[in-house]
């Protein structure tokens, strides 16, 4: 499997992207704070305002380098894409399956598969590693209501019945998660997923990791050729990457839930890298997203084996692993999409 | 030639058939999957760079000339591309090349950047480079040339029936497997480990087979068995 590169964070607003020669340029009032060979890179994720020069998006596009822009608050802007890849076979098969209800309702399921039993398997880590400490009644009580749910996925007959056990899981999921939180209890806490503005520490911690993972699940979509706004599960809707969003769903709990819960339970953040705006709204301080990324960055170095791919690899690259994997289902290589299970 | 004639859409890139030679699913993924065009044409590119360096193609005497960049169509085996260098030799019976006097017959060099291979894959784009001239021209090419960089010589390839006929059935299945779009299974090959589309490829799901419903299957019942 390919080596994972890295992917560059520049988090001060001001910065303004360059190219020299065959090196990206990060530059902060007029002068040069820092400079990588785009060889190097995996991703560019910019959080500023100032943008970059065309010349650096076409640095990117030719080197298959993803490039997004967020605002400083990380609510995504934009993404740079170069010509798109000429696997027609491939996105028509694509756009086929997302226009049959039962095609894309098969894949769905796998999808919702993946999820649930990640997040079961976050809460049985929990019971496992905590289980002195916790309230494990109150963990496999909600376990025990997301196996049932889990068990009539097959039955589901239309996407509305698999949204709803996707909703029913999410209140059992996160309703148990708060018990796994086991330091800064007055600070960090979770009773319910929201988002429009997240309303807590944890809510605004798992909407930034959500972030992060959004833009290497869409760089990797696009990389393979797939397009990354044709959902099978989530419907079509203008500006919204359904496709990156239903392959995120399984690896939520794998490569978010579980790096927000360590770093809280760890002290690696706490209540000072959270602000309330008057809204009720909670935002992370540039210090906090800053602790963030450095701990994102380092577990995507982190090495598995891929369950089914039996490979040994970077978490970083289980997005572009996944994304292939679909790619190679829908060119009829494997008999369905083999969603990530985590260990 | 089997009397086909392919119409100018349907044109496949010559270079393909080593690709073609070497691994089907390979090729399949370059030219009907499209994927990593680009890092194909960088790594082209890049060679362009290297041949302006190179002595050999500058050399040229008075019974012999070169056109560089020769651009080359076969419509009988539905094959385009473009030879590196086409060679006029001066000789009896050839043909006449305008602006130069007497006749001349044509031979086509293909510079490579390795060592000669151990299985036909240059040999087979070298002599498909051929048929196309051939079939241009109207004339018969007996032999070809690798001017092969890493050994700094050229290697001398006597086109024969059996490659012939090698070409034609190679390019009369590219055609098939780019009409039906479908991309072959892997074979099982130690080839794997030396092609640099092995992440795109993924050769051991094709060869494995490991049933996703079966793996997706086993992981739900294992959660459903509770801890």
């Amino acid at each position: 499997m390919r080596k994972l590169l890295n992917t560059l964070y520049v988090t001060t607003p001001e910065s303004y992207l360059l190219k020299d020669g065959e090196n990206v340029v990060v530059r902060v009032d007029g002068e040069d704070r820092f400079r990588i060979p785009v060889h190097n890179l995996e991703g560019i994720v910019c959080f500023g305002y100032m943008g970059a020069s065309p010349q650096l998006m076409r640095l990117c596009t030719d080197n298959n380098v993803g490039l997004s822009f967020l605002s400083p608050s990380g609510r995504f802007q934009a993404r740079v894409s170069g010509k798109v890849k000429g696997n027609v076979h491939l996105r028509r098969t694509q756009y086929r399956i997302a226009d049959d209800i039962g095609d894309s309702l098969n894949i769905a399921k796998c999808f919702m598969k993946g999820k649930v039993v990640n997040c079961r398997t976050v809460l049985g880590r929990g019971v496992r590693d905590h289980g002195d400490v916790i309230d494990c009644d109150k963990v496999r009580y909600a376990d025990s209501l997301i196996i049932g749910n889990l068990l009539k996925v097959d039955d589901c007959i239309n996407p509305d019945a698999l949204r709803g056990i996707e909703g029913n899981c999410a209140k059992f999921y996160f309703s148990a998660l708060d018990e796994l939180i086991l330091k800064q209890k007055d600070d960090f806490f979770i009773s319910e997923r929201n988002r429009r503005p997240p309303l807590d520490n944890m809510n605004a911690l798992l909407s930034f990791l959500y972030t992060l993972l959004a833009h290497d699940v869409e760089s990797a979509l696009e990389s393979v050729g797939l397009d990354p706004y044709v959902g099978f599960f989530h419907t079509d809707r203008p500006g919204r990457a359904s496709l990156a969003l239903d392959m995120m769903e399984e690896l939520r709990p794998f490569l978010a839930d579980r790096l927000a819960l360590s770093m809280v339970n760890l002290r690696q953040i706490s209540g000072n890298d959270f602000l309330k705006k008057e809204n009720g709204g909670v935002i992370m301080t540039d210090d906090g997203k800053k602790e963030v990324l450095g701990a994102w960055q380092k577990r995507k170095q982190d090495k598995i084996v891929h369950p089914y791919l039996k490979e040994k690899i970077s978490v970083g690259l289980v997005p572009y692993v996944q994304a292939m994997l679909m790619a190679r289902f829908l060119r009829g290589d494997i008999d369905g999409y083999p969603p990530f299970f985590m260990n | 030639m089997t009397g086909k004639s392919y119409a100018d859409d349907e044109l496949l890139s010559l270079s393909g058939i080593q690709h073609f030679y070497f691994c089907k699913r390979q090729w399949a993924l370059i030219h009907v999957e499209r994927q990593w065009e680009d890092n194909l044409r960088t790594t082209e590119g890049h060679f362009l760079h290297e041949r302006v360096d190179d002595p050999f193609f500058f050399e040229s005497r008075g019974d012999v000339f070169i056109s560089r960049a020769f651009p080359l169509v076969s419509h009988s085996l539905g094959l385009f591309g473009i030879a590196d260098v086409v060679e006029y030799i001066r000789t009896k019976d050839g043909i006449s090349v305008p602006g130069y006097e007497g006749l001349w017959t044509m031979r086509p060099v293909e510079y490579k950047r390795g060592k000669p291979k151990t299985d036909e894959r240059d040999e087979v784009q070298l002599c498909a480079q051929a048929m196309c001239l051939e079939e241009m021209f109207g004339v018969r090419i007996e032999s070809a040339d690798f001017y092969y960089h890493e050994i700094r010589r050229r290697v001398h390839l006597n086109l024969d029936d059996s490659l012939w006929s090698l070409v034609s059935s190679l390019a009369d299945e590219m055609h098939e497997i780019f009409d039906k779009g479908v991309t072959p299974p892997a074979e099982k090959s130690k080839k794997c480990s030396a092609c640099s589309l092995e992440n795109v490829c993924m050769p051991k799901i094709t060869i494995k087979k490991t049933s996703v419903a079966g793996y997706v299957k086993r992981h739900v019942d294992d959660a459903c068995k509770g801890d």
